[in-house]
């Protein structure tokens, strides 16, 4: 497949060089080679009137379950879901059988992406062993393995020392940590999130303190050491009030929200459908009032999925039993474009920037951005399009809290270095897909 | 016109939260056509025959199972009890396929008791037969409530206005949850007390008044009714230890004079004697209707079975 | 009406030759009134009170199932123990004879009389079990198309048989 292509008639929305308005791009052997009005090269032509042209969608929180749990998702499924929502690549935690906590695992996920991955692939690495919160994983190794970043997510880091450590050790490699901020005596069990809900529907629950109390912590450790702390989804008001207060000290702090927690409440549980259950939990009003502020007032840093794929049989339990987390991938532009931008929280441009240029900023990673000489990654929108969210999905989970919504905008085609990797654009036959395309 | 008529809008009883004032009255005022039917030399009527009833429990239960059983078989309903122990659900099966296999043999109803709230809609979300929920988790358990409430009604003649204090492990209750969704409905005062530990997040926004004293909670009262503590509780940071309990919150005779003179005490079971209720409370004929609640049960549970199952409305 | 219901009072005690053992019962909801009224009549005629009682049939009927929405069910009340006893059913017409049927399965359940008799106000044939009434007040001979509506001062505030078109 050809690695150059030209972009013609979009409109061009790139908050990192405050760009918007109607303008080509080039992409010639996989970079940005020029953006401007009325280019001519000998190149395939893509004609993209009347749609948006972006740097590429990055998730800073991506389960691809690959290593171990392929019943759930693979590196190819993920990466086929991940370009299907316009992503052009996607942070894989670390939380899987056997965890990223060495370079064999590290060297696998990107050997594999790169075999059958439809997007490119940054593995994360574990903070401990074993994800066992005991003893730093061998962090330098993993980071020059090709790890961006380092995270136990899945698990909270109980132990303030191997916090405090973590922390001063990635600052000599140059990564953030990232935080997955509860405290587990404080959650007992809990499936939801505490409140009148969780009082009505007699489900054990789990306060906002607890995500408050480590993120108070994590942002003084994160002083202490003069390290980079990233907060994964970051749900509750105290703990955006936490975020804003160290910045202001000069804490070098970033934080990431899920489009779920933008968009649903705890008080949706009622239905006590399993797709309702994650971890953080759906907050209530005015948790999620906080965060649209954070999010309008640029606090929040990065819109993350944490796309978290599982098998319908571990779903179709009672509620209590079924494991925390929702698919996310796909859905994310729509959600956000509908939630944030058609409800005037926030315009396009910072969308975009939540999006694509926080995330490659947060985590130091390329793309994010068309300016010349950049990753030539791609996503194309269609806001007057309608996305209809069904159970079928390009993922191989289902697990998701929208099927059945309809969404105003989703991304029509998905370039990653100058390679088409998705187009569903109206009156455009499917690209068909290539031989290394790994079968669901 | 022979009879009166008048319906239930779902065919299932999940909880007492999507219940209109109208139905719960409905099922009380069935219920008390039920209770003569256990007064009878020949305690049975036809009104179920030929129908199958599974009673699926999946958490110990001996009151309310054998209430229900009752209740089933003096409606002349096929019953068929399935437990979780011995069953294959220690095998590993999953609530859907155990239910799935279940339904296979074409009950008309379902009772199901389950620790886990939320297990009975699961069941009404997938299956044909009609579900009632006899209990699950700390969600709901809508028999108990109406059948306290048809016990109050037995000794007051109405619900609204009355005083209705709830003192014990709110938190872990699904009895509070369904009694208080029943009790506002029908205009009745609920005051609920407990140690902080004991009461759940915003309870206040389901229409009740809380207060951490027994004391408070007693004076004025007309209906007191206690709940279980779970001694398992003890010791778990819920509260220091069931003798601080007692002393705290532990009803004694002493304690019941601030209620109202002719106020009721009320208990769902099964009790633990000296820990939330003193014996001399309990066993105060006067005072407890606790023996009254048993045989009321069975009332209530003929009336919502009769109620769903017993005549299918016909187009 | 009242003088129907006076003959048919007569009637039963001159069919018992006396009220040793009797006890009048109507049957919910319209067999109820009436059975009253009987047993009041007897009460002055005979000078002694005669037991009333109330059946309530709902649970007993063989078209519950199909008859929508449900009936409420009301208590039966009956004033002593029916063994030995002579039961008079009263109740306001007798058509199909199913009502009387599930009366009787009722009553059984309560024990066993020494005889059932049944009196009804109006005797308007189409009968489908084999039953008859011993005291009838009226007998109408109508069409199956027809109904037979009993309006009773207790209940509908005034005495009125109707033959109304279905």
């Amino acid at each position: 497949m050809s690695s150059s292509v030209l972009i013609t008639n979009g409109r061009v929305v790139d908050p990192s060089q405050d760009l918007d308005g109607k303008l080509d791009v080039l992409i010639e052997d996989g970079l940005v080679t020029k953006v401007d009005r009325k280019i001519k090269a000998n190149v395939t032509v893509i004609d993209a009137a009347g749609l948006i042209v972006t740097p590429g969608f990055i998730d800073l929180h991506t389960h691809l379950r690959e290593p171990g749990q392929e019943h759930k998702e693979t590196i190819a499924t993920g990466t086929r879901a991940a370009v299907a929502g316009g992503y052009t690549a996607v942070c894989a935690m670390a939380n899987t059988v056997p965890p990223n906590d060495e370079r064999a695992v590290t060297e696998m996920i990107i050997a594999e992406a790169a075999r059958n991955g439809a997007c490119r692939v940054y593995p994360v690495g574990a903070v401990s062993r074993g994800l066992e919160g005991k003893e730093l994983a061998e962090l330098a190794d993993l980071r020059s393995a090709g790890c961006v970043a380092v995270s136990d997510d899945g698990k909270p880091i109980a132990n303030a020392q191997l916090m405090r450590r973590a922390l001063e050790y990635c600052s000599m490699l140059g990564i953030p940590v990232v935080a997955h901020e509860e405290d587990a005596n404080l959650n007992e069990g809990g499936v939801m999130h505490e409140g009148y809900y969780s009082t009505l529907l007699g489900m054990s629950a789990i306060p906002a303190a607890s995500e408050e109390t480590l993120v108070a912590r994590d942002v003084i450790l994160a002083a202490l050491t003069k390290s980079r702390l990233h907060i994964a989804h970051l749900s509750t008001a105290g703990a955006i009030d936490a975020v804003r207060a160290a910045r202001k000290r000069g804490v070098q702090v970033t934080c990431e929200v899920t489009p779920h927690h933008i968009a649903l409440g705890d008080d949706s549980v009622q239905s006590f459908s399993t797709n309702l259950k994650m971890n953080p939990p759906l907050r209530s009003a005015e948790h999620r009032e906080a965060l649209l502020e954070a999010i309008a007032d640029g606090t929040i840093d990065a819109i993350a999925t944490d796309h978290a794929p599982h098998h319908f049989d571990e779903k179709n339990v009672e509620f209590d039993l079924a494991p925390f987390g929702v698919i996310g991938l796909e859905t994310a532009f729509g959600v956000c474009y509908d939630r944030l931008v058609r409800e005037k929280v926030i315009a396009l441009g910072r969308l975009v920037d939540l999006l694509s240029c926080g995330p490659a900023r947060t985590f130091r990673l390329p793309g994010g951005t068309l300016r010349e000489g950049s990753l030539g990654d791609v996503t194309i929108l269609d806001l007057d399009t309608r996305y209809a969210v069904t159970n079928t999905f390009a993922s191989k989970a289902s697990n998701s809290p929208f099927i059945g919504e309809t969404f105003h905008g989703r991304a029509v085609m998905t370039i990653v270095g100058g390679s088409v990797k998705f187009d569903i654009r109206p009156g455009v036959a499917p690209a068909k897909p290539s031989k290394k395309t790994a079968k669901r | 016109m022979r009879t009166q008529t008048s319906a239930l809008r779902s065919r299932h009883l999940l909880g007492i939260e999507p219940l209109s004032p109208e139905e719960i009255t409905l099922i009380l005022d069935t219920a008390e056509g039920f209770k003569e039917v256990s007064e009878r030399p020949v305690k049975k009527v036809p009104a179920l025959r030929g129908q199958l009833v599974i009673n699926l429990f999946m958490e110990a239960s001996t009151r309310t199972r054998v209430s229900f059983e009752i209740a089933e078989k003096r409606l002349s309903a096929d019953t068929l009890n399935f437990a979780a122990s011995g069953s294959s659900v220690e095998k590993g099966e999953t609530l859907i396929d155990t239910a799935e296999n279940l339904m296979a043999m074409h009950p008309d109803m379902i009772v199901i008791r389950h620790k886990h709230p939320g297990a009975p809609k699961m069941l009404a979300d997938r299956l044909p037969a009609s579900i009632i929920n006899a209990g699950d988790g700390a969600h709901e358990h809508p028999t108990q409530a109406l059948l306290d409430a048809f016990t109050i009604r037995e000794r007051f003649g109405r619900l609204a206005g009355l005083n209705i204090s709830i003192i014990g492990d709110i938190a872990h209750s699904r009895v509070v949850r369904s009694n208080i969704h029943l009790l506002t409905k029908m205009k009745a005062n609920v005051t609920i007390a407990a140690p902080p530990t004991l009461i759940p997040a915003e309870i206040e926004k389901m229409g009740v008044r809380v207060v951490h004293s027994l004391d408070e909670a007693i004076e004025g009262a007309d209906v007191v009714m206690m709940l279980r503590i779970q001694l398992e509780r003890q010791g778990k940071l819920s509260f220091p230890s069931l003798r601080e309990y007692y002393n705290t919150f532990g009803l004694t005779p002493e304690r019941l004079r601030r209620a109202n003179r002719n106020a009721i005490v009320m208990h769902p079971g099964p009790m633990n004697r000296g820990v939330e209720i003193a014996s001399d409370v309990a066993d105060n004929a006067e005072r407890s209707v606790i023996l009254q609640q048993v045989t009321n049960g069975v009332a209530v549970r003929m009336a919502v079975l009769y109620l769903l199952g017993g005549a299918h409305v016909v187009e | 009406m009242n003088r129907a219901i006076r003959r048919m009072a007569i009637e039963v005690v001159e069919k018992n030759r006396g009220l040793d053992d009797l006890i009048i019962v109507g049957i919910r909801s319209r067999g109820v009134p009436i059975g009253e009224r009987m047993a009041k009549e007897i009460t002055e005629m005979e000078g002694t009170p005669v037991p009333f009682g109330i059946l309530d049939i709902t649970l007993y009927r063989d078209d519950l199932t199909t008859i929508a929405p449900n009936p409420v069910v009301k208590p039966t009340k009956l004033p002593e123990p029916i063994d030995d006893k002579v039961v008079v059913l009263v109740d306001d017409v007798l058509y199909t004879g199913r009502t009387v049927r599930a009366a009787l399965d009722a009553l059984i359940d309560f024990g066993r009389p020494r005889k059932v008799m049944l009196a009804v106000l109006v005797d308007r044939g189409h009968r489908e079990l084999p039953i008859h009434a011993d005291v009838i007040g009226k007998t109408v001979p109508t069409d199956a198309h027809e109904v037979i509506k009993v309006k009773l001062t207790e209940t509908d505030d005034e005495d009125e048989v109707l033959i109304m078109e279905k």
